[in-house]
């Protein structure tokens, strides 16, 4: 169990994590989200004791992290953002090592490392120099360190970075295996890997924990802000025409497509409304072809924009929206949070098409990837 | 500790600088051996020691430069400052690794005056007093660079921070006698170099008043210690410059007298530069 009561880790006059206070209980896996520069690497840093916060406290087990190091580094696993690897050492060396470090038991240290070799997947390459390790593989010599002797608490800064489709589903796997007698901790600015494994999310911006409840709850709690988004072959004016006197929009906007002689169209709607029926009536009265037409909930993604202070109106498309941002420094993670949700769902949805639940991730884009 | 002296330990024996800084010491002793004692027949194996001290000027950066500024770089010091092993523990075992490799050369060397003891008589006490002197002068400028590897995460800038402090340690003496011996002259001096600390102070915490507060208390203290015994300054500036004389203090060794304020003296310098280490890793963290 760990506890951080009001911490707050100022460089010069930015504050890098400002008062932040949340409680992480036994046996569930935390996820901590949040843009590029939000504190996420800060905060665990200072919850492993590598550096020490300006103000505030991180009690581990109940032993505080500033007045009883070892004892509270005891029971946790740190996987670091880089991965802290000796370049000169083969893994098994280099496990060694970090087992000697921990000090755990001479008797069952060579278990302890075979296990996690094993786990991790890097008992094959344990007699090559992590010098000449790709990344992944760095990367899961990393993770190995890090569940050395299974402490209590495992941390993990980005433990997705560098893996490739296949790696991230068998970590994926690993991870929720050790959540049943472990304490997880992870920290990515993409949605999708946060929201497929975590019990329980954080979302963090500018330092400040903004949110932190279950990923059901979040979508919850910013319900009533369904979206129906349309391409209509047409003119803008005759689509336009075609929501003319509909009851129940919240806003609308109408947009040139990307196909030609038509037009994208999103509908947002009051809560628990389904015009969807409405509508292809209209458009088969006006004769003009619906191409596409999907529903889609509220996503974590928007839950992410609206709680990271970005004002998003739903009716505009993401990319958009990010354009016209007056704060700049959502841009990256967002594209990238976008770029790894679409390759993920590439890789679920093929996954699942096979079991034949595509319909349910084209509908639930977010959902459908995260549950599966 | 000992996880981190076995790592190290292995890490210069596996790895091209241990055996550079044993070669590059062996072959400079050597050399001079050969020229003293094979060619020239001195029996005093101190002369050679004596001699080859600039070495270390280069081999000890060598040898320091990467144990912590490399960690740093490649962020293996999260590794190190996460687990359970305090600050101390980690600096202490590095420290010790590099005085094993530094043995290293000094086992072979404690054979050279066996060699000699073939040709004729040789004084072993006096000889293995100079190699004692000579190995904790070399375990403290070890410390040095230790300390300096802590302060940049750049092994060039530790290099050169090395060789600089070293270089100024070897030539200490020379630098002293620049300045004046004369009461006066030394008053002044140091008057002068109190009102440039005071100016330092002033850069540093950014306020004038503590500044020359601090500036005027000390000027006072020297006014009336001048003023009161004028004598007290003769020769104080090189007595100061003294205590950093490294080199100066392994004199007393080689001509055979074992001082303990010498070992003392070489032992606070390590004590000291160790302390200033784990602060210097400690002040990091809580930056």
């Amino acid at each position: 169990m760990i506890e951080v009561t009001h911490l707050v880790k100022r460089y010069g006059d930015k504050a890098a994590v400002d008062d932040l206070s949340f409680t992480v209980e036994k046996g569930q896996i935390y996820g901590f989200l949040g843009p590029n520069g939000a504190g996420k690497s800060t905060t665990m840093n200072i919850m492993t004791g590598y550096i020490a916060p300006t103000s505030g406290e991180v009690r581990i087990n109940g032993h505080s992290i500033l007045d009883e190091p070892e004892e509270a580094r005891k029971c946790i696993g740190y996987l670091p953002e880089v991965p802290p690897v000796y370049p000169e050492m083969t893994v098994a060396e280099y496990l060694t090592f970090a087992a000697e470090l921990k000090k755990l038991p001479g008797k069952e240290r060579a278990k302890y490392i075979s296990d996690a070799m094993e786990l991790t997947g890097t008992a094959d390459v344990q007699h090559r120099l992590i010098r000449n390790l790709s990344k992944g593989y760095r990367q899961r010599v990393g993770l190995a360190q890090a569940i050395l002797g299974f402490p209590e608490i495992i941390i993990l800064d980005e433990p997705m970075v560098g893996l490739d489709p296949k790696q991230i589903i068998e970590i994926r796997d690993l991870i929720r295996s050790l959540s049943r007698q472990h304490t997880v901790i992870l920290s990515s600015h993409i949605l999708s890997e946060i929201s497929a494994i975590c019990d329980h999310i954080m979302i963090i911006a500018h330092g400040r924990l903004v949110a932190s409840d279950t990923p059901d709850n979040l979508i919850r709690l910013m319900q009533g802000s369904d979206t129906l988004e349309l391409t209509v072959r047409g003119s803008i004016s005759a689509s336009r025409s075609l929501l003319e006197g509909l009851g129940k929009i919240v806003s609308s906007e109408v947009r040139p497509s990307a196909e030609p002689d038509a037009c994208d169209i999103s509908v947002k709607m009051e809560k628990n409304a389904d015009l969807r029926e409405q509508i292809f009536f209209r458009c088969a009265g006006q004769r003009l072809p619906i191409l596409r037409m999907q529903q889609s909930r509220v996503s974590l993604e928007e839950v992410f924009l609206e709680l990271t202070g970005e004002k998003n109106p739903v009716n505009e498309s993401m990319e958009e929206s990010m354009e016209e941002s007056p704060e700049e420094p959502m841009e990256e993670p967002v594209e990238e949070s976008m770029k790894g949700y679409a390759e993920e769902l590439m890789e679920e949805s093929a996954k699942e098409s096979m079991k034949g639940y595509a319909e349910e991730i084209v509908e639930e884009p977010v959902e459908g990837g995260g549950k599966s | 500790m000992t996880a981190v002296y076995k790592k190290e330990v292995k890490g210069f024996l596996t790895s091209m600088i241990g055996y550079v800084f044993i070669a590059f010491l062996l072959v400079i002793c050597g050399v001079y051996f050969t020229a003293y004692h094979l060619q020239g027949a001195y029996p005093k194996f101190a002369y050679t020691l004596d001699s080859v001290l600039f070495v270390f000027l280069i081999a000890v950066p060598v040898l320091t430069m990467r144990i912590l500024a490399e960690e740093r770089k490649q962020k293996t010091d999260q590794l190190l400052f996460t687990a359970p092993v305090s600050v101390t523990q980690v600096v202490v075992g590095k420290y010790l690794a590099l005085v094993t490799v530094y043995l290293i050369p000094v086992a072979v060397l404690c054979i050279y005056p066996l060699i000699l003891s073939q040709f004729g008589t040789i004084p072993y006490p006096e000889t293995y007093t100079a190699l004692l002197g000579f190995f904790l002068l070399g375990c403290s400028f070890l410390a040095i660079g230790l300390y300096l590897s802590s302060v940049t995460e750049s092994q060039v800038i530790a290099a050169v921070l090395t060789f600089l402090l070293l270089f100024l340690c070897y030539v200490i003496q020379g630098i002293a006698s620049f300045f004046p011996e004369t009461s006066d002259g030394s008053f002044f001096t140091l008057a002068a170099l109190t009102a440039v600390g005071a100016f330092c102070v002033y850069l540093m915490i950014g306020s004038a008043l503590i500044a020359v507060i601090a500036g005027a208390a000390a000027e006072a203290v020297l006014t009336v210690v001048y003023v009161v015994n004028s004598s007290f300054y003769e020769g104080l500036i090189q007595k100061i410059l003294n205590v950093l004389d490294l080199s100066g203090h392994f004199s007393d060794f080689a001509s055979g007298i074992l001082d303990l304020t010498a070992v003392v003296y070489y032992l606070s310098v390590i004590a000291v530069f160790l302390f200033l280490t784990v602060q210097s890793v400690q002040k990091r963290r809580w930056g």
